[in-house]
């Protein structure tokens, strides 16, 4: 199978009124700031759930869905990088679930793999774990945290070949790696685009068959 | 707080590392530790977005948009570093392999209950990875202030604010003081700054053992 490669236009068409979506990064580093901002300008899709660690920041990624609306509920495990996002919740325009952010990975990575939760000591005995399932093992309180998974994954990598290999480049690979494989849709937004072979295959991070589409990178 | 008391804070942090340990620091008083680890110090830096190996902050020829750490400012990247992602980098928190998480805290009990993330009635909206690192970081250093900026003491009975973990402080130092945590009691080790036994009282909200140890020698 080969990756198609299509316009980041095209791309947000599969994106959906109501859909959850994944969006890699740490902050702006590895986030796919070519498909947010055509999410924003190209898309008419509302009442979205975004998974992502930062809901961008004021006027930037994420921060611009935010302006206009568009985002119903944020998972994510620091709201407070962007100061409109934290006003947007305490102003009940979006609902917010705050998830400790190693539990938030191994969430979507449990997604990706098909595991149907797991149990955690991270937040046992504090506000996080309010309501959640709880277990003693080997003497140490654990909460049982349940898979992330999303209708499309935007991710982020420096280098693709043309059947949708990835390559990631230093701390832009984050949580990239992960939501590629949560999500029933994954695009990928790549800095460079290279043929079949000149990837070495012992450095491919997310295997092609994980990708749906590429898009290049403005 | 003066930029002097940070600093003095750090530097006495810093002796706690070993040669060889693996540390995660938190954002604030740690970020000044690097300052005081000469690079014979042969600590490892870790930061939880996906690199072993942190080296000092990078001149304007160095900087690269693509590497940053957890306090998501410029770094660089020593020889023999590694990258990966975020669900490798807790595992490698959760899973133990971190010897020690440096973290400021707005209070810590005498128990070792950390409140570190959330003040009550303002926006409890982000925890990062403050939850993973005390849980699963072999040894916890608190670095603060004695007290807030409203005065009250830090090193409290109970934490009054929301938990980050229980139990998981094994060393506070502040601008006057060391503690270990031991047993579940706090120990008082070391007098910093020309602080008194009784200085540190007045400002200490908990009970604690006097231990005091000959102070380390600096390295």
């Amino acid at each position: 199978m080969t990756s198609v490669v299509i316009s980041a236009e095209e791309a947000v068409s599969h994106i959906a009124s109501g859909d959850t979506i994944m969006v890699g990064g740490f902050g702006l580093v590895g986030a796919p700031l070519t498909l947010i901002d055509a999410l924003v300008a190209h898309s008419d899709a509302t009442d979205l759930t975004i998974v992502s660690n930062n809901i961008g920041e004021p006027g930037r990624g994420l921060g611009n869905l935010l302006r206009q609306g568009r985002i119903r509920c944020g998972i994510s495990s620091y709201f407070t990088s962007n100061p409109e996002a934290v006003a947007a919740v305490n102003a009940g325009e979006i609902e917010a679930t705050l998830v400790p952010q190693g539990t938030f990975a191994e969430a979507i990575r449990a997604g990706g793999a098909g595991i149907g939760g797991f149990y955690t000591p991270v937040g046992a005995g504090t506000l996080l774990a309010d309501g959640k399932e709880e277990r003693v093992i080997d003497g140490v309180r654990h909460v049982l945290e349940e898979p992330i998974r999303a209708d499309v994954a935007l991710v982020y990598a420096a280098r693709a070949d043309e059947r949708g290999n990835l390559w990631y480049r230093r701390t832009a690979r984050n949580f990239n790696p992960l939501m590629a494989t949560a999500a029933t849709l994954t695009i990928a937004e790549v800095g460079e685009i290279v043929p079949v072979g000149a990837l070495e295959a012992e450095s491919v991070v997310t295997p092609h068959l994980y990708v749906d589409y590429l898009v290049a990178a403005a | 707080m003066t930029d002097d008391v940070k600093a003095r804070i750090a530097e006495r942090a810093a002796r706690e590392l070993r040669p060889g340990e693996v540390v995660n620091l938190g954002i604030g008083i740690p970020n000044l530790i690097p300052g005081f680890l000469g690079p014979e110090s042969g600590v490892v830096l870790h930061t939880e977005n996906g690199l072993l190996g942190v080296g000092p902050r990078p001149t304007d020829d160095e900087l690269d948009p693509d590497l940053i750490d957890a306090a998501k400012l410029p770094v660089t990247a020593l020889p023999g570093a590694a990258y990966f992602d975020s669900a490798q980098s807790f595992a490698m928190i959760r899973g133990g392999h971190i010897d020690v998480a440096v973290l400021g805290a707005l209070e810590v009990s005498a128990g070792g209950d950390i409140a570190n993330w959330a003040v009550p009635g303002r926006d409890v909206l982000g925890v990062g990875g403050a939850m993973d690192l005390v849980v699963g970081a072999r040894r916890v250093i608190v670095t603060m202030t004695a007290t807030s900026s409203r005065g009250e003491p830090k090193v409290v009975a109970e934490c009054g604010y929301p938990l980050t973990a229980a139990g998981a402080a094994d060393v506070i130092v502040t601008e006057l003081s060391v503690f270990r945590i031991q047993d579940g009691e706090l120990h008082l080790t070391e007098l910093l700054g020309g602080a008194s036994a009784e200085d540190v009282a007045a400002v200490t909200g908990a009970q604690f053992v006097l231990a005091l140890e000959e102070s380390h020698a600096a390295r």
